[in-house]
């Protein structure tokens, strides 16, 4: 802060106090009784008959008035008011900020923290997702940061993968899962509409529909099948069950992200998918991280109890 | 106190006196902030809109999304560890008018950019209920409908030209080609998408 406004700052708000200050105290003034009666006496002032009585403002209200300007002092004194003045500083040199407070009380929460968080983030996550306290961390966080998309009992949503079946994109491993979380997630299924013009889309949708065992037409499935061999193959494999290196999902068992109506495949197909996880790595703790970790990884667990 | 009488009986006066009582507290409290260094230099790395955030950001206060979200994390420990950094004046220089908002019905939105996914905030405001079940937003599927054309985002970034936005010559000529044909939930998306994401603290 340069000189010019510290002064500003320092100059108005002392003129100010001791302006008040003089308004207060020119405007005191002791009860005037009258001679004759112990009432007291009026202004003078009178208006359709109402007179106006002359009374100083009641004791214990002048006294508050006079403390808030003991406040006040102190106050400025403590903490930064007074233009650069940082206020007082404390044992390590440190005046109040609004920052230093939150850092401080971080400090505190980070002590707690290592007491809860902290000690499973040592332990592999196979074991940590047995262990029951710390599920329900991973629960909380989960809830916070991951159930907007995947939902809050980790079924997904259409588009958000199902993270409580068998059936993963990248991996079910601990390992994979936290890479995952930690990494994020880039789908990029290419839009096959301008190459295989709708006629195809629609042939390949019926070959997806085959092989995944649901209702189809035979005979578009068997040039679907051809043209699944040219362009499919190299993500989804020659059987289709996918690749987990390059998130291509397994196409045979029937379970969908983004649906698995014949109408909503041909939409795969035809516009392509780009699937995101976002990358958790810069937002989230790591310790927090391998909570969730676990917890989405005892999610799949269940499921096989 | 002998004065008195006069102030009580001339309006125009004891009016002149009052300005001077009231203004003591904005002179020292907002005035300076207009000249600080810490409120008037952009954060490292802060870039004005480009047009199409631009836009999403009139989408934005259109449709009064700021009534419900704040755009402003407070240095407190609990709002710091939801959302991440806390902010800062240097963010919000080239914002005119701010969105910092004073209501959360819904949570704050100052660090969204980058914690979900493009087609996750498509969802959601095309439908919060699809992938919120207990989400009480309004759905927005107007956005998918309505297409931008541009014809007044150039005036717009000179208008935020003017009062010192460094937006160039380059930006007001490439402003329609880049909006036009966009639809509003691209730029909204593109928008919050952008939101915070310069500054930042792990959760």
């Amino acid at each position: 802060m340069s000189t010019f406004w510290s002064l500003w700052i320092v100059i108005l708000t002392t003129t100010n106090l001791v302006l008040l200050l003089w308004i207060l105290l020119a405007n005191r003034k002791r009860a005037v009784v009258g001679e004759e009666s112990t009432e007291a006496k009026t202004t003078g002032h009178e208006y359709d008959g109402i007179e106006e009585y002359d009374n100083p403002l009641p004791r214990w209200w002048f006294w508050m008035f006079i403390l808030t300007f003991v406040f006040s002092v102190g106050y400025l004194i403590i903490y930064p008011g007074m233009g650069a003045y940082e206020g007082l500083k404390d044992g390590e040199g440190k005046s109040w900020t609004s920052v230093n407070e939150l850092r401080g009380h971080q400090a505190e929460a980070e002590k707690v923290y290592a007491e809860t968080y902290g000690v499973y983030s040592k332990m592999p996550i196979e074991e940590v997702a047995k262990n029951p306290d710390a599920l329900k961390m991973g629960f909380r966080l989960f809830s916070n940061n991951c159930a907007v998309c995947h939902g809050a009992d980790g079924g997904g949503n259409p588009g958000f993968p199902n993270l409580t079946d068998k059936d993963w994109l990248y991996g079910g491993t601990p390992e994979k899962i936290h890479e995952t979380i930690v990494l994020g997630r880039k789908a990029a299924m290419p839009a096959w509409g301008s190459i295989l013009g709708e006629e195809g889309v629609a042939d390949v949708a019926e070959y997806v529909l085959q092989i995944s065992g649901n209702d189809h037409d035979a005979a578009k499935a068997e040039i679907g099948a051809k043209l699944y061999t040219t362009n499919c193959v190299a993500c989804h494999g020659v059987d289709g069950k996918g690749n987990q290196l390059v998130g291509a999902p397994n196409l045979t068992d029937n379970i969908w992200l983004y649906g698995g109506e014949p109408a909503t495949i041909r939409q795969t197909l035809r516009d392509g998918r780009n699937g995101v996880m976002p990358a958790q790595q810069e937002l989230l703790k790591e310790d927090r991280i391998h909570l969730l970790a676990a917890y989405v990884y005892s999610l799949s667990l269940e499921e096989s109890n | 106190m002998k004065g008195h009488e006069i102030v009580e009986k001339n309006i125009g006066l004891m009016t002149v006196f009052m300005v001077v009582a009231i203004s003591f507290g904005g002179l020292v409290e907002i005035v300076p902030q207009f000249f600080l260094k810490q409120t008037t230099t952009p954060i490292e790395g802060l870039k004005p809109l480009n047009a199409v955030q631009l836009e999403g950001r009139d989408v934005y206060i259109r449709e009064g999304c700021h009534v419900c979200h704040t755009q402003m994390v407070r240095p407190l420990r609990a709002e710091v560890e939801r959302y991440g950094h806390y902010s800062v004046a240097g963010e919000s220089v080239y914002e005119h008018p701010f969105l910092w908002g004073s209501k959360r019905t819904g949570p704050d939105l100052a660090r969204v950019g980058g914690r979900y996914s493009d087609d996750w905030h498509k969802v959601h405001l095309f439908n919060p209920r699809i992938v919120v079940p207990e989400s009480i937003m309004p759905a927005y599927p107007q956005l998918y409908d309505n297409k931008l054309d541009g014809k007044h985002t150039a005036d717009k970034m000179r208008a935020l030209a003017k009062v010192g936005v460094p937006y160039t010559e380059e930006d007001f000529a490439g402003a329609e080609r880049a909006v036009k044909g966009v639809t509003e939930m691209d730029a909204l998306v593109a928008y919050l998408q952008n939101l915070g994401v310069l500054l930042k603290e792990k959760r």
